[in-house]
């Protein structure tokens, strides 16, 4: 964990940059809250959430698709020390929000699969690996301090 | 050894729904159904090295090799079978059950594997017709599959 080769590095830098972080985010958690619906225990204040159609046009889960990203955008600008930098962000989800760390790696599923469908040719299996290997230890640090 | 959908005691059945989107997907799909198995394969050998174990006696193992062709051809051909059979997974796939659980020995956490690098070949692919909704049912439809897979292993 924490060790990035070149091509690791700039493929990261390089597919964060191409995001939109206005929508990816809220794309990665609709997905998310679709595909599997007990995440929404998360989410009662959100309103409507009732079928897919409702969830995608929801404008709470848009917004907190953006701070999603932006949290992850920290990573991006901390590879080489994301476990420091997720310090606060990994107390805040386990003792405030009390995540199961499981879900973590669903919506990092959802967000693979939102990139994989943007990116389409240039989502190469070695840009996918570099993409996963990250998420993998942005789930790892957010996980740290969960007792 | 309990799958991970039945660690956390979720087996999740195919509704009528469920059934309808992954067919009315799979006549989407199914023209490349060749580049997805190879594509898929390909990826889980990159992104989940320890997989690669299984296949020590092919030559090449790189992205889109001739023996990773073949052998996506070769698993699509067992995926289309299970779309034909989705009212019943578990009988249909019997035979399939017996080579994987007798013969292969593959172990059923690498089905998950699979079939996540399956999902991401068709948002890939098919970005447009791989809506969320299309993706529980087919996450969903993939999980039924492994599970029958897994049938005849104990």
């Amino acid at each position: 964990m924490g060790h990035w080769t070149e091509f690791e590095r700039s493929t990261i830098q390089s597919i964060f940059s191409k995001l939109d972080y206005d929508v990816a985010g809220g794309k990665a958690l609709a997905r998310c809250l679709v595909v599997y619906p007990w995440t929404q225990r998360y989410f009662g204040n959100f309103g409507n959430l009732y079928n897919a159609a409702a969830i995608m046009g929801n404008p709470k889960v848009a917004a907190h698709g953006k701070v999603v990203l932006q949290g992850l955008d920290k990573a991006v600008k901390n590879m080489d020390n994301i476990k420091a930098a997720y310090k606060e962000l990994s107390v805040l989800h386990s003792e405030k929000l009390n995540v199961d760390p499981d879900n973590f790696k669903l919506l990092a599923d959802c967000l693979t699969i939102v990139v994989a469908a943007q990116m389409g040719a240039a989502f190469t299996a070695q840009v996918q690996a570099a993409f996963q290997k990250f998420l993998a230890v942005v789930v790892s640090s957010l996980c740290r301090q969960y007792y | 050894m309990l799958l991970p959908l039945e660690e956390i005691g979720i087996i999740m059945s195919l509704s009528a729904k469920d059934k309808a989107v992954v067919k009315a997907f799979w006549a989407k799909a199914a023209t490349k159904a060749d580049d997805i198995g190879s594509d898929a394969l390909s990826r889980m050998l990159v992104v989940y090295p320890q997989t690669k174990t299984y296949f020590s006696h092919w030559k090449d193992l790189s992205p889109g090799s001739a023996p990773v062709r073949k052998h996506g051809k070769t698993v699509m051909g067992g995926v289309a079978e299970a779309v034909a059979k989705i009212d019943n997974l578990t009988s249909g796939l019997l035979t399939l059950s017996e080579l994987h659980a007798f013969t292969l020995r593959v172990d059923p956490a690498n089905f998950k594997i699979l079939s996540h690098n399956l999902l991401v070949v068709l948002a890939n692919q098919f970005p447009d017709d791989f809506t969320p909704e299309v993706h529980v049912a087919m996450d969903k439809f993939l999980s039924a599959l492994a599970l029958a897979l897994s049938e005849r292993y104990r």
